[in-house]
């Protein structure tokens, strides 16, 4: 079996399962032989430092989306960037009892590795943010989390809402994935080591969109 | 002005070539994409910036739904302290339905590391970090027991493949996840 471009299948697609488990691994192993022999054999002088260590100055926030890899959109290559993937690319604030995943990697990113920017980027057609934006005051939560992860972009929400009130919805969305990365940028400085890197002028913190 | 800062050109650059090079040469594989995702795959890696799967595995953009952290750690279902993943696994298993979750450890982790680092009993010196990676704490214990004779680097070596395992375990907590492993 192998991969089907979805353009040959009508619309909506769903792309034929796997036809065994084996086929979803050989899949993984074909695709790391291929990295082996055409990028890493290819480039000694590249790969062979970054077996000692990493000193990436980029950390990157960005959303889980299969098609918004930043490696991939940004061009990124190995040892460039420390780079966090969840839903919506958010960084929520300071709260050592909720959020130890994105709080470690951002502690780890400026203390140990001392990474000179952070950078949020978010996407178009982002069903995290579409969710935000779908959000019903008051109603209850259809799902276990996505609801609850998405609310840390709950201001932005109620900005667009407010300031956008007359756009089409998909619009709004459009507005709401930079608001929501402008609230990431701003909750990063809830953590004092960033903070203080970016009031040293050690960090800077920049926001970006990938439109595709 | 930002705009003019060497590191934000340094992204602009690597965009213009993911554009040209990539992007604009594959419309049959992009245009497709503009519509809706549907990844067959979602994949657990590290944060380390030498281990991006997309590089490592070879997988193409829609292919797999991505999340990365400190040491690729998955965590028991949570909803109090672990809504980042958890949402993210029920995303990718009830709306995008995707049929196979991958956990990839590497070597020379440095989540791992400091989770073979812990003194037992010892106050934290991070503010988060040790907290993360205790989510393998099951994995330490067994490298602890079981290759006590090991230099460190080699227990580390070992500690990497264990705590994916834990990983792994730990999905089935999570019921959407558990239910579509039975089926």
């Amino acid at each position: 079996p192998s991969i089907h471009p979805s353009h040959l299948f009508p619309f909506p697609f769903r792309r034929p399962p796997f036809d065994s488990m084996d086929a979803a691994v050989e899949r993984l192993k074909t695709g790391f032989e291929k990295f082996k022999t055409e990028v890493y054999d290819k480039k000694p002088d590249f790969f062979e430092p970054l077996k000692a260590g990493q000193a990436p100055k980029y950390m990157v926030f960005a959303c889980a989306d299969s098609r918004v890899c930043p490696s991939v959109t940004l061009g990124l290559e190995p040892g460039e960037a420390f780079t966090i993937r969840n839903i919506a690319n958010m960084v929520p604030s300071y709260c050592k009892n909720k959020y130890a995943g994105v709080g470690s990697a951002i502690e780890y990113a400026v203390c140990a590795l001392k990474v000179e920017v952070i950078v949020v980027i978010g996407h178009s057609r982002c069903g995290g943010i579409k969710a935000l934006l779908s959000l019903k005051d008051g109603a209850d939560d259809s799902f276990h989390f996505v609801e609850d992860w998405v609310r840390i972009g709950f201001p932005a929400k109620k900005k667009v809402q407010t300031e956008c009130a007359s756009m089409p919805f998909d619009d709004q969305c459009t507005v709401l994935e930079k608001e929501a990365v402008n609230v990431s940028l701003q909750n990063l400085l809830t953590y004092p080591f960033v903070k203080e890197g970016v009031s040293n002028g050690t960090l800077k913190l920049v926001g970006g969109h990938y439109d595709f | 002005m930002l705009e003019m800062d060497p590191a934000v050109e340094r992204l602009k650059t690597g965009f213009e070539k993911f554009k040209t090079e990539v992007y604009d040469q594959k419309p049959d594989l992009f245009e497709p994409l503009k519509a809706h995702q549907s990844p067959k795959y979602m994949v657990f890696a590290c944060a380390d910036s030498r281990v991006c799967p997309s590089v490592t595995l070879g997988l193409e953009p829609g292919e797999a739904f991505t999340v990365r952290n400190i040491a690729a750690m998955v965590p028991c279902y949570c909803k109090n302290k672990h809504t980042g993943v958890g949402s993210a696994i029920e995303y990718a298993v009830c709306a995008l339905k995707v049929e196979f979750i991958v956990v990839i450890g590497h070597s020379r982790c440095g989540g791992i590391k400091a989770l073979l680092n812990l003194k037992d009993g010892a106050d934290d010196t991070f503010h988060f970090v040790e907290d993360w990676v205790r989510i393998g704490y099951p994995a330490r214990k067994k490298v602890k027991d079981e290759c006590s004779e090991m230099p460190f680097e080699e227990q580390c070596g070992v500690l990497e493949k264990e705590a994916v395992n834990v990983s792994l375990q730990n999905l089935s907590t999570y019921p959407f996840v558990k239910e579509a492993v039975a089926n």
